[in-house]
């Protein structure tokens, strides 16, 4: 019994010591973006009144709106496209699947396997003969396919009846409107799955936009945290809470949507 | 219905084919093509646009260039000392979280896989912050009387990478204690009961129980974790800016600096990212080998 208590006690112990680790990094953020640069580095937690200077300093300093609409602009519209052509997709394979299609599915898995940097200069050289550079056409065709989105629907087409579709056929629908009038509502649980984990990846990514928006009206919101941090002396305030608001529209995504969240990217595991 | 059921078979399978191919042929276009591209490209030396056939001249320059010798060894530093501390740490909270009676289950969960939430580039101005000479950490420090000045973590090589893992191991084990979650839910509880039972130690029931069972899940998070870490590039990039002297930079914060911030060398740093997709490629498949052969 006291066995039992003490290993019970030492769960909690190490739960709790994880989980305030994990989120004493983000606290501090949120503190930070509230203080003066001064305050940060004496070390204080609490939250401050420099909330409103700190965005002063921070409109000055960068262009924080444009980055921000850029974002939403490049991860929306890679979200609605990418979710309809992965999931079509991902339906086709499934559910007209012969060895044809299988074979050529096989193949495209493999494309998880290429690193980004091993297509990077080649996709730089076709972008910028195609004057796709600083534009969102050119920031969403790289990922606007992906070998895990496709897998993640045709998972989801498997559980879908093929009665259904057959009952369908009979009356007269026409097979893009089986898609989207019956698989689409009824898959909504993994449409929200795909958008979050679209979404997300589309907001942070860094790389590829750092590679083709060579403009400064074009940039994201990570790369204009990035630029915050050049220069002799660091605002740590401004820096901060540049990083907060690059940060809080996938926070609320992710509270909103945990449960799916995860079971996006669990699907994998069942 | 006029049309004869070969002709209507025919017609679906022609909509299967207009279905898959939009997200067929981009895949092709933007990873088969420039892969192969990239190899041709690794071909040729030159500067810019100004390339030659060199043949394998590229690669054999690879080994003798102190640099890229120095962002594979971190990688494989990062690789060896991070992945397995993070997929150990990340089990033993799953299944710590996956006790029964636990109170404020969800609670530590969201708080755990929080760190997710946050941007590459964010967590990784957060943790340079935070390490920096007049940050939190050296505040702390000084307070607690273990330093008299603050100690400049991002400058000595050793501590700048202890500072990258520590701050990879804070972003990733969340996620991959989420993959353990699910994981054990497909584990029947009784199984627990009966190894209680028979007088097994927690730590006996991990090893022998939770982590067998949980195989498949370890194999596919190691997996997710070896091609990951051989990419690093925004931690690189943002927390220590490949530095001191680079010698925490990563291969794709080579390349890119290669590609992209000195006069372009492209053949050259195509033939490096080769490197990067060949291990890539060996790697997922050794482990996948060897994650079969224990069966």
């Amino acid at each position: 019994m006291t066995k039992e208590k003490i290993k019970k006690t030492l769960t909690y112990v190490f739960l709790t010591v994880a989980a305030l680790l994990s989120v004493f990094p983000l606290y501090w953020m949120f503190a930070a973006a509230t203080n003066l640069s001064v305050d940060v580095s004496r070390g204080t937690l609490l939250p401050g009144t420099a909330l409103i200077s700190n965005f002063q300093n921070l409109l000055q300093n960068q262009d924080v709106l444009g980055a921000l609409a850029n974002s939403f602009k490049y991860s929306i519209a890679l979200t609605l496209i990418s979710l309809f052509v992965s999931s079509l997709a991902g339906y086709g394979f499934e559910i007209y699947h012969d060895k044809a299609k299988d074979t050529i599915l096989n193949i495209i898995l493999l494309a998880m396997m290429i690193p980004f940097a091993a297509t990077m200069i080649p996709l730089f050289k076709m972008f910028s003969t195609a004057r796709l550079l600083n534009s969102t056409l050119g920031f969403i065709l790289p990922t606007l396919s992906t070998p895990f989105l496709i897998m993640l629907f045709r998972q989801s087409a498997r559980a879908f009846p093929h009665d259904i579709i057959e009952a369908a056929r009979i009356d007269g629908l026409k097979e893009f409107q089986i898609f989207y009038r019956m698989f689409v509502p009824t898959m909504r649980s993994t449409y929200a799955a795909a958008m979050v984990i679209t979404f997300m990846n589309a907001w942070n990514s860094y790389l590829w936009p750092k590679v083709i928006m060579t403009d400064k009206k074009s940039i994201t919101m990570p790369m204009m945290v990035a630029n915050l941090k050049e220069g002799y002396v660091t605002d740590y305030g401004m820096l901060m809470l540049g990083v907060l608001l690059s940060t809080i529209p996938t926070v609320i995504i992710f509270f909103a949507l945990q449960k799916r969240f995860t079971e996006g990217i669990t699907g994998s595991v069942k | 219905m006029k049309a004869n059921p070969m002709s209507l078979t025919q017609k679906q399978r022609l909509s299967g084919w207009i279905f898959l191919a939009p997200a067929t042929l981009l895949i092709v276009i933007m990873s088969f093509v420039p892969m192969i591209q990239a190899f041709l490209l690794s071909l040729q030396t030159g500067k810019g646009n100004q390339l030659s056939f060199a043949g394998l001249y590229n690669y054999g320059r690879l080994f003798k260039d102190a640099i890229f010798v120095k962002s594979l060894t971190n990688s494989f530093i990062y690789l060896i000392v991070q992945v397995p501390i993070m997929l150990l740490l990340a089990l033993f909270l799953a299944s710590m979280l996956n006790t029964r009676d636990l109170k404020f289950k969800g609670l530590y969960r969201t708080a755990i896989f929080l760190p997710c939430a946050t941007s590459l580039v964010s967590y990784a101005i957060i943790f340079r912050s935070l390490f920096a000479v007049d940050g939190f950490i050296n505040v702390v420090l000084i307070k607690l009387g273990v330093l008299q000045t603050g100690y400049n973590f991002l400058a000595n090589p050793t501590s700048a990478r202890v500072v990258i893992i520590l701050a990879l191991l804070w972003r990733w084990t969340g996620y991959n204690m989420v993959f353990y979650l699910a994981g054990l839910q497909n584990i029947e509880y009784s199984v627990y009961e009966a190894a209680k039972i028979d007088g097994a130690t927690p730590l006996q029931t991990f090893w022998k129980i939770t982590v067998p069972l949980l195989k498949p899940t370890i194999l596919l998070t190691a997996i997710m974790s070896t091609t990951g870490t051989l990419q690093l590039f925004d931690e690189s990039v943002n927390l220590t800016n490949g530095g001191p002297a680079n010698a925490t930079i990563t291969m794709s914060h080579y390349i890119y600096n290669l590609s992209f911030k000195y006069v372009p060398n492209f053949g050259y740093a195509a033939a490096m990212s080769y490197v990067i997709l060949i291990l890539v490629a060996s790697l997922s498949f050794i482990q996948m080998k060897a994650g079969d052969r224990r069966d």
